[in-house]
């Protein structure tokens, strides 16, 4: 690969690439994220290379593998550039088709997605209710570059941002930059970046520091963070140079988890191509200036995501957190300064200087700008990663862009920021998606998992859920984060199953509290925090279990009981469908269900095509 | 030096100090458990909470580990400081009963119940014998292991270790092992015979005019928590 010596060197190049690409040829693109891998596109990616070679289209039609789009429901899709076409769920035959339909110029009607309410067929993505309320500026990147083509990232403007921070203008200018944009981390805690950067670069002059990008995700049905170093390893690389050079930083390291293979293997591929261009390394594009990243995989400790663990990890202990202060921007990694950030405001830093400080401020609200990417899980008719500017409200996310319940029942709560996040029930959907205000409501922004609960969701059950992750995740060094996590479940798992008593609520509130006070890391001090917003919105459903022994969603194992009402036709199926035979009664009559017998599996309802099984 | 408020006294003490080493050296009792003069502080039992800061930003920290800053606003006994430290101890009372210094600390701090299932664990995970071990017999021979509810103390892989010399440090400083309480394992044992230590103010009816420095007084705290 060609060496690029100056600055002058680089904008011959990407000016060469820009100037190389008509942008009328057709293009497919493929999302092959984890995800969409996973759930077929490496094949109709294979079906798409051999019908372009097969019908000598070569030249007349491209194709662009690139990193996940977000809509997970339609997975695995294909976009059409530059008409913006979208085909859902796409099949070997339907690729096939695909393609010949590309080169002729054609649009197959039967194959768009169809509006699950007007039934009408759309053909662009950015029409779909999904896409046209969000603000991709991170995620819309993903559709346009291949994460392991350097130049594909070059030609969409890729590292003019730090082109542009390195020419003429000074560290001072950036960190400036940075902070009047008011970007806080997207991490969760929500810490203004600028004002990090700031501290980190006044830190006393001779003093190594390292810079740290925090992709340890690990709260559960998250996947932001993977998808934009998998979809586009070279903006957190860009955000990161951006950053060492606003800092005075020599040293940056990448944390990933192990569970992320492809997110590494591009990450690897991305760090390589940047040092063979001279964009990472001794004496970057001629300026002296010097930078080398490289990548610490993390064993799946949910408790290395904290930052002071994460520094422990990094050095080569036991993760696990230790005091603050002195904080790490004094004391980090090997005692010298460290600032830690996560992928996404890694990703938005080459953003915020590209178009300036007050453009990206505009997006969002006062304190909260830019865009946010949320998981958009649960029981939920369009599940994806969004991109929203802040201070949407949970309504919009949830009815407008997830398009509602995924099935009758009516949407309950919605869990914002993982295990150590919070449930905001459906009256407050009004609330404004941002750090403070989420904060106020007992939950977090977390760094952005949404997961949607409806009506037969138990809220016990959620609480005793989180609870029994985070036992098993805490570090452990924390006496009330190891044994109050334990209690907690405990009496969690003393009311689903019918033993609890009104006294074990007071308790469990009492001891929620003094864990969320006397802990050392943001892990133990956010806890409670499952058990206290179910509580605090929910206490209702906890004071069911306990005085009427009745789980109203019918979860809780030991309080439900399922029975056959008079819907049954006898038509055999609950029958088959027992793993345990408690189900008797001949065809044709109403059937029975054994209680004694019965493991309360729900089988027999999911097959049930009359509902005439009940849980009471 | 560092200048900071403890219980309303205006203090000064050397720069490193920590906050416990400061309320100690003025005199203010504040309970530890693992933390023992000559180890590094750990901050894993939490009893040494202090509340520091003011108004909503108030917050509780260990203040074995935490350092003394200039400035620092700090209270030892304050109502919410003295609740953790007895949901603490009623913690440490559920899980291990049959140490004595559980039992003396739960006992000296007035807690009355256990509410939670009775367990009889050995080990509390305090890391005392881990740090005796590294810092003053310099063996290494054990540490901690796993997380979270499988976190242990022992050597890599149960493997008889090789730099342990049986010197029996670890024995002697544990607070858990050592010293056990002869109770007869009721459903929820909780002692306290042996070691009455309240306050001689609160036998008083009128405490009151009674000469008292401290600012929070511990005593009218946990009068007040009644």
């Amino acid at each position: 690969m060609l060496k690029l010596k100056s600055l002058d060197d680089f904008r011959t190049l990407q000016d060469r690439l820009r100037t190389g690409r008509d942008p009328d040829i057709p293009t497919i693109v493929i999302p092959a994220g984890t995800c969409g891998q996973a759930s077929g596109a490496s094949d109709i990616i294979r079906v798409a290379k051999r019908e372009i070679l097969a019908k000598e289209l070569t030249g007349k039609v491209k194709l662009r593998i690139t990193g996940c789009h977000g809509f997970c429901q339609i997975e695995p899709s294909v976009l059409i550039e530059p008409a913006r076409t979208v085909y859902p769920n796409v099949g070997l035959k339907e690729m096939a088709l695909i393609v010949e339909a590309v080169a002729k110029g054609e649009v197959l009607t039967d194959l768009l997605l169809k509006d699950s309410q007007t039934g009408e067929q759309i053909e662009k993505q950015d029409d779909l209710p999904f896409f046209s309320k969000q603000v991709r500026t991170l995620l819309g990147r993903n559709e346009k570059v291949d994460p392991i083509r350097v130049y594909n990232y070059l030609e969409h403007g890729g590292y003019g941002s730090l082109v542009k921070a390195l020419d003429k203008r000074s560290p001072a200018w950036v960190i400036e930059q940075v902070k009047s944009s008011g970007l806080r981390g997207r991490g969760g805690a929500g810490f203004p970046t600028g004002l990090k950067w700031e501290m980190l670069a006044k830190q006393p002059n001779g003093r190594e520091k390292f810079l740290v990008c925090n992709a340890d995700e690990g709260d559960p049905g998250a996947y932001m963070d993977r998808s934009v170093l998998e979809g586009n390893p070279h903006s957190i690389i860009e955000g990161m140079l951006i950053g060492a050079y606003g800092t005075g930083s020599k040293h940056g390291v990448i944390y990933v988890r192990n569970e992320y293979p492809l997110a590494i293997k591009h990450l690897i591929i991305a760090l390589r191509q940047a040092s063979e261009l001279s964009l990472l390394g001794e004496n970057i594009l001629g300026t002296g200036f010097s930078f080398d990243i490289q990548i610490v995989r993390g064993a799946g400790a949910f408790v290395c995501g904290e930052e002071t663990a994460l520094i422990r990890s990094i050095e080569g202990k036991m993760g696990e957190p230790r005091q603050r202060p002195p904080f790490p921007i004094q004391k980090g990694i090997d005692g010298k300064p460290t600032a830690i950030n996560n992928v996404e405001t890694w990703a938005n830093i080459p953003i915020i200087i590209d178009g300036e400080a007050e453009a990206f401020a505009k997006t969002g609200t006062k304190n909260n700008s830019g865009t946010k990417i949320f998981s958009l899980v649960g029981k939920i008719r369009n599940t994806g990663l969004v991109e929203v500017p802040m201070g949407i409200t949970i309504k919009e996310i949830v009815y407008d862009i997830g398009g509602g319940p995924s099935g009758k029942a009516k949407i309950k709560a919605v869990q914002t920021g993982g295990p150590s996040g919070g449930c905001i029930p459906a009256d407050k959907f009004d609330l404004p998606v941002d750090y403070d205000s989420l904060t106020e409501a007992g939950s977090i922004m977390g760094s952005g998992g949404m997961i949607v609960m409806d009506e037969n969701t138990c809220m016990v059950d959620v609480a005793k859920y989180f609870m029994n992750f985070l036992k098993d995740e805490s570090c452990g060094k924390c006496f009330t984060c190891r044994k109050g996590t334990q209690r907690m479940y405990e009496i969690l798992d003393d009311i689903s199953a019918g033993r609890g008593t009104p006294e074990h609520l007071d308790l469990l509130e009492e001891l929620a509290v003094v864990v969320r006070d006397t802990t050392m890391c943001g892990l133990g001090q956010t806890a409670p925090n499952p058990v206290l917003s179910t509580l605090r919105y929910f206490r209702d459903e906890y004071l069911e279990h306990i005085e009427n022994k009745r789980c109203p969603a019918g979860v809780c194992k030991e309080l439900i009981h399922y029975s056959i009402n008079e819907n049954c036709v006898g038509c055999q199926a609950c029958v088959k469908a027992c793993p345990e035979g408690a189900i008797t009664g001949e065809k044709k009559q109403p059937h029975t269900i054994d209680a004694d017998k019965c493991i309360k599996c729900g089988a027999c309802r999911s097959v049930c095509k009359f509902e005439a099984v009940d849980v009471t | 030096m560092v200048n900071l408020t403890i219980n309303g006294l205006d203090v000064s003490v050397e720069d490193g100090s920590t906050v416990l080493e400061a309320a100690r050296f003025l005199g203010f009792p504040i309970p530890t458990l693992c933390h023992v003069d000559g180890l590094s502080s750990y901050g894993a039992c939490r009893l040494c909470v202090v509340e520091i800061g003011e108004g909503p930003r108030a917050k509780l920290v260990s203040s074995c580990t935490y350092p003394a800053e200039e400035g620092l606003k700090v209270r030892t006994a304050s109502a919410r400081v003295i609740r953790a430290r007895k949901m603490i101890l009623e913690l440490l009372l559920a899980s291990c009963p049959q140490s004595k210094t559980i039992q003396d600390l739960a006992a000296a701090h007035d807690v009355r119940q256990q509410r939670f299932k009775q367990e009889y664990e050995d080990c509390i995970l305090c890391g005392l014998c881990v740090r005796m071990c590294e810092e003053q017999m310099m063996a290494k021979a054990i540490g901690f292991r796993g997380r979270g509810e499988k976190r242990s103390i022992g050597t890599p892989f149960d493997i008889k270790s090789d730099v342990c010399r049986l010197c029996g440090a670890c024995m002697y400083i544990c607070p858990a092992c050592q010293l056990r309480c002869t109770y007869n394992e009721p459903e929820k044992p909780i002692c306290g015979a042996c070691a009455n230590l309240a306050p001689p103010c609160l036998e008083k009816d009128q405490f009151d005019d009674m000469m008292c420095y401290m600012d929070p007084c511990v005593a009218c705290e946990i009068q007040k928590d009644k």
